[in-house]
């Protein structure tokens, strides 16, 4: 498979700080790669950098090939982009801001569907001014895919959104997925993290600290799964033996069985095998949350 | 091309949508003449040494020097303010983003100050003529590239003035400061001829003096005022290279 994006050895500082520090990695073409990490971990500099928008001190950025600050102009159908902290002018009217990205690049989607796709038909004439900070993050997510690109920059494309319209997010961004785009989505929410993306980048200070899959990455770093019950039989020392089980703690008729691999199945086995069925048998999934908090040492997201 | 023409319809219409813009380049400047010519009407002064009107009847005097007017407005405030605040809320960075070439950027912003420069030259004469009969200009063929030429310049200076000033906030309290001191000092308050020894130090120094001459000249039938064109092409060339030198898209 042919590489969207390649980054290789970037480094970038800014008076005396090194926001990025010496960073490789690259995105698949039509995969959603995420990058997540603290504030200040160099996720948005990095981006930038891939976006042509900041020149890198070291190392090199390549997009389908081409160096995205000499090649602007060829990689414009190319590329879309959602900016942080990215404003449009505040009389500017809904559609005014589609019809004139459009028309910047040749082979522009087709507006009023996106419009539509994104909930601003009603909108349509409202100045940027006017709207709530969910609408904006999504007229400017819809300016991103105007020029139907084959690679979108998505930089915490649903902080601002409730609930609700962050799940119609995902799921447009699965249809974008599903055309073939492929997406570079910078988010602080570990939640969206795992749900949206094929593989991840885990970043601290500059430095890319884990690389995978979500599941990849929970396996690997969320640490220990853990089985819960409830019995009253007092000896367990042959749970010990089950496979994988590390250690077992109880607290009255409350057990908890920490171990590795497949540990609910090898649990349930040897339960059964010692006659005792019990009806509240669970297990905690960990998540990507774990993994995180494991790999940063509880650093917040952002 | 494409993306020029877009922007520049656009950029017309956040401009009628902007009172800040529409006050000072269009209401202000006609309020202002309107107000001076009724005060001073337009008999020439008879005695020279008297005479601080270059010779005709101030309300012609005033006509082409609110054409000035119109492009300090521009120049010196709106253009300033709408680059000051693209850059400060992210829209330049879009832009590029985007790949949006920059001449169309400020292609648009330049067409946008000609369009106005020249609205607002048509309303002041219209109601000017209307209201206190005063001349047309006597040599047109000299206006119309003194009119270019000065246009030209301020809207150069707005680039320049929109590239150094960092905030939309910063742009406005520079901007509405150096409006009423050309407004005063430049020839469409008192002429120079009546100010005080230091005020006309400071007038000579201001780009709408001598756009206003380059103005008035060809309008009064004077000909080609050849050292005020000198001095706003100095503005000109001098607003370009820095602004090359100064633009920053954040």
């Amino acid at each position: 498979m042919s590489s969207a994006l390649i980054v290789d050895g970037l480094r970038k500082r800014y008076d005396g700080f090194t926001a990025v520090d010496g960073l490789s990695f690259k995105v698949d073409e039509g995969e959603i790669f995420g990058i997540i990490g603290a504030n200040g971990s160099g996720k948005t500099t990095t981006v930038e950098c891939a976006q042509g928008l900041r020149l890198a001190d070291e190392g090199s950025v390549r997009v389908f090939g081409l160096d995205p600050q000499t090649d602007r102009t060829q990689l414009r159908s190319e590329v879309g982009s959602q900016l942080q902290e990215s404003e449009l002018p505040d009389r500017l009217r809904v559609w005014e801001a589609l019809d004139l990205f459009a028309s910047i690049s040749p082979g522009s989607a087709d507006w009023p569907e996106l419009l539509d796709e994104w909930g601003l038909t009603e909108k349509r004439d409202a100045a940027f001014a006017s709207l709530s900070g969910g609408q904006r993050q999504r007229l400017l997510v819809a300016l991103a895919l105007v020029n139907r690109p084959r690679l979108v920059f998505l930089d915490e494309m649903t902080t601002g959104l409730d609930p609700a319209a962050r799940r119609v997010a995902w799921d447009l961004i699965d249809q974008i997925r599903a055309r073939g785009t492929t997406v570079v989505l910078v988010t602080h929410f570990m939640d969206e993290a795992e749900r949206l993306c094929d593989r991840l980048a885990v970043f601290r200070s500059g430095r890319i600290i884990a690389e995978g899959s979500p599941a990849q990455l929970v396996a690997e770093y969320a640490g220990d799964a853990s089985v819960r019950f409830s019995t009253d039989q007092t000896d367990l020392s042959w749970l010990a033996d089950a496979p994988g089980v590390t250690a077992i703690d109880r607290a009255g008729s409350r057990v908890t069985v920490q171990g590795t691999g497949p540990l609910l199945a090898h649990t349930a086995a040897a339960l059964v095998a010692h006659g005792i069925a019990p009806v509240d048998l669970e297990v905690e999934r960990k998540s990507l949350e774990d993994a995180f908090l494991a790999l940063t040492d509880g650093e917040e997201p952002e | 091309m494409k993306a020029l023409k877009k922007l520049t319809w656009i950029e017309l219409k956040l401009f009628t949508r902007d009172p800040l813009s529409l006050v000072f380049t269009l209401a202000l400047p006609l309020f202002f003449l309107i107000v001076l010519n009724g005060v001073f009407g337009n008999e020439p002064e008879v005695d020279p040494v008297e005479d601080v009107w270059r010779g005709v009847g101030p309300a012609d005097y005033y006509v082409p020097a609110y054409l000035g007017l119109v492009m300090a407005a521009i120049g010196v405030l709106s253009m300033p303010v709408r680059l000051a605040s693209y850059r400060e809320s992210g829209v330049l960075r879009r832009f590029r983003a985007s790949a949006m070439p920059l001449w169309s950027i400020l292609g648009s912003q330049i067409l946008i100050a000609m369009l106005t420069a020249v609205f607002g030259a048509i309303s002041i004469t219209i109601a000017s003529t209307l209201i206190y009969g005063t001349e047309l200009p006597s040599e047109p063929f000299l206006l119309i590239p003194a009119f270019f030429l000065a246009a030209l310049s301020f809207s150069a200076l707005g680039v320049f003035l929109g590239s150094v000033l960092p905030t939309s906030r910063s742009a406005q309290s520079a901007g509405i400061m150096l409006f009423f001191v050309m407004f005063l000092l430049s020839g469409s308050g008192p002429p120079p001829d009546a100010l005080t020894g230091a005020m006309r130090g400071v007038s000579r120094a201001l780009p709408l003096t001598h756009v206003v001459l380059l103005l008035q000249d060809p309008w009064l039938g004077f000909g080609w005022h050849v050292s005020a064109s000198i001095v706003v092409l100095a503005v000109l060339v001098a607003s370009v290279l820095l602004s090359i030198r100064f633009f920053r898209w954040e």
